[in-house]
């Protein structure tokens, strides 16, 4: 029988990660690693780089220094074949929802499905946008189009549009941003769920406290542009570090 | 103490301007690039040829109707001073078939279908809507940009042959009111003196046009930053832009079809 996952290569393995814009150092020597399986969030103010950290991970910027594996491969080598295979195998959801606001619901849905996985029947198609429609619990939106969608919806349709790819790894860029507690909570739990049913790997970035204990099985600080903590929650804010707790202080007392 | 570091090459603008035209030129060869490559997007291109071609009907129609007839209308006199008022079909027919048609048709397109596709493009790009795309492995270069490139490039040689029968239309009925001349009578001596060079010029000039408008507009829609600002922005300068190249494509095109005029 295989090994346990001890022996196996983290999913995500980023070393000296570097990145600037101009004068603007936003990154300066991240390192993490990601095992398979696991809820990993990200934590750190606004503007302090953890967008642009997935957004490396999936290849969408470059980094102008460090290694970024995922998978076993080091994203900035592929080649544009090698990279959209990988990105077969990777779901972002963005902040903002990113739906194709000129289709509806089912389009957005069937966008990336029919691109990518070759010879569906019509039937199958309709099958597999129910199936991921039904798990967000949004089968009623389904002919519905982006701007007849409230907060919430866009950001679970935004999550279906990737989960229909069936991904191992899921990138999540806030989540619960500029949604109501209710909402945030409901997200939460959904996060969970495709963790569980779909047994994604995923990084959460966040800046709500509330969401990185109720996703998170590791969390990770982003300070000054690297990693000032990592491990469970109560690891990351059992600390006397002034910043670590106002940034506890702010989400869990006022 | 280090020395202060040199920021530019030549000066800010002349540095931008060149990367502008440099990043222009890669973007035109990925065009070519991507369009032979790989399963081509129909539905999204018969999509984007009934919302450029199709929508624009009514505005290009009423154009070239009103450019027909007012300019048969201005020619006139200056025809009647030499009695040659029976001329005025063929003067019509000519101006229209070799400059009036195409021109009208690609400047209406250039603020309609160019300011559209810059918005459209811009604020799909700064609603990360098209790095959604690349991420679930979708080539967003190909479904955009190559549709409506290859739409704009396709339905505004068709609007500028419906421009050419439109404006002649209006130009007859001008005629007809005046000179009390018939249908036939008209379209025979408007189509005298045109010949196979003034259709086939005409025609390359509208397929140069309408690359150029959909190139501009997708160039500037692509790369569009800095929030509804930049979506505005990207819209203006489609038009603006693209405008520039086609009074600059007329003169070429012009000059090279006067070369093979006997």
């Amino acid at each position: 029988m295989a090994e346990t996952n001890n022996t196996q290569e983290p999913v995500i393995d980023i070393r000296g990660l570097y990145k600037s814009f101009g004068d603007l150092h936003v990154l300066r020597g991240v390192d993490l690693k990601v095992e398979k399986g696991e809820n990993v969030v990200v934590l750190g103010r606004s503007g302090t780089g953890k967008s642009v950290l997935i957004k490396i991970i999936v290849g969408l910027l470059s980094q102008d220094r460090g290694d970024v594996k995922v998978l076993g491969q080091e994203v900035s080598t592929l080649n544009e074949k090698e990279l959209r295979d990988l990105r077969l195998k990777i779901g972002f959801s963005f902040q903002n929802s990113a739906l194709y606001d000129s289709m509806t619901v089912r389009e957005n849905l069937e966008f990336p499905l029919v691109r990518n996985v070759k010879n569906l029947t019509r039937s199958e198609i309709d099958q597999q946008v129910e199936g991921v429609l039904d798990a967000v619990g949004l089968s009623q939106t389904i002919n519905q189009v982006p701007s007849e969608l409230s907060g919430g919806q866009r950001k679970r349709i935004g999550i279906a549009r990737t989960l229909i790819l069936q991904p191992e790894i899921m990138l999540y860029d806030e989540p619960t941003a500029g949604l109501d507690p209710i909402t945030c909570l409901e997200i939460n739990e959904l996060i969970n769920e495709v963790k569980e049913k779909y047994h994604t790997t995923s990084i959460i970035i966040t800046h709500d406290l509330t969401c990185a204990r109720a996703t998170g099985d590791k969390i990770a600080m982003l300070l000054d542009g690297r990693f000032l903590r990592q491990g469970t929650f109560e690891e990351v804010f059992n600390t006397d570090e002034e910043r670590i707790k106002s940034f506890y202080d702010y989400n869990f007392i006022q | 103490m280090s020395a202060k570091r040199k920021e530019h090459v030549y000066s800010k603008r002349l540095d931008s301007a060149f990367l502008a035209v440099y990043n222009g030129y890669t973007f035109f060869l990925r065009f070519f690039r991507e369009a032979f490559k790989g399963r081509m997007e129909f539905q999204e291109l018969v999509k984007q040829c009934y919302a450029i071609g199709y929508k624009s009907l009514l505005l290009i129609g009423l154009t070239g109707f009103i450019t027909g007839m007012v300019f048969t209308k201005q020619s006139r006199p200056s025809l009647a001073e030499f009695g040659a008022t029976s001329w005025l079909p063929s003067l019509v027919a000519i101006a229209i078939v070799r400059a009036l048609a195409a021109l009208v048709t690609a400047l209406i397109s250039a603020g309609k279908v160019g300011s559209s596709i810059g918005a459209e493009l811009g604020s799909m790009r700064v609603t990360e809507q098209i790095d959604a795309m690349e991420v679930s492995a979708v080539n967003p270069f190909k479904f955009l940009v190559v549709t409506r490139v290859l739409a704009c490039t396709i339905t505004i040689p068709i609007l500028m042959f419906y421009c050419t029968m439109v404006s002649l239309m209006g130009a007859f009925l001008n005629v007809t009111l005046n000179e009390g001349t018939s249908f036939i009578a008209f379209f025979e001596n408007a189509f005298e003196q045109i010949t196979f060079l003034d259709i086939f010029t005409s025609v390359a000039k509208a397929v140069a046009y309408g690359f150029t408008i959909g190139i501009v507009g997708c160039y500037q829609g692509y790369n569009a930053s800095k929030g509804t600002e930049g979506v505005g922005k990207a819209a203006n300068s489609s038009v603006v832009i693209s405008m520039f190249l086609i009074f600059i494509e007329e003169v070429i095109i012009v000059q090279v079809s006067n070369y093979f005029r006997v």
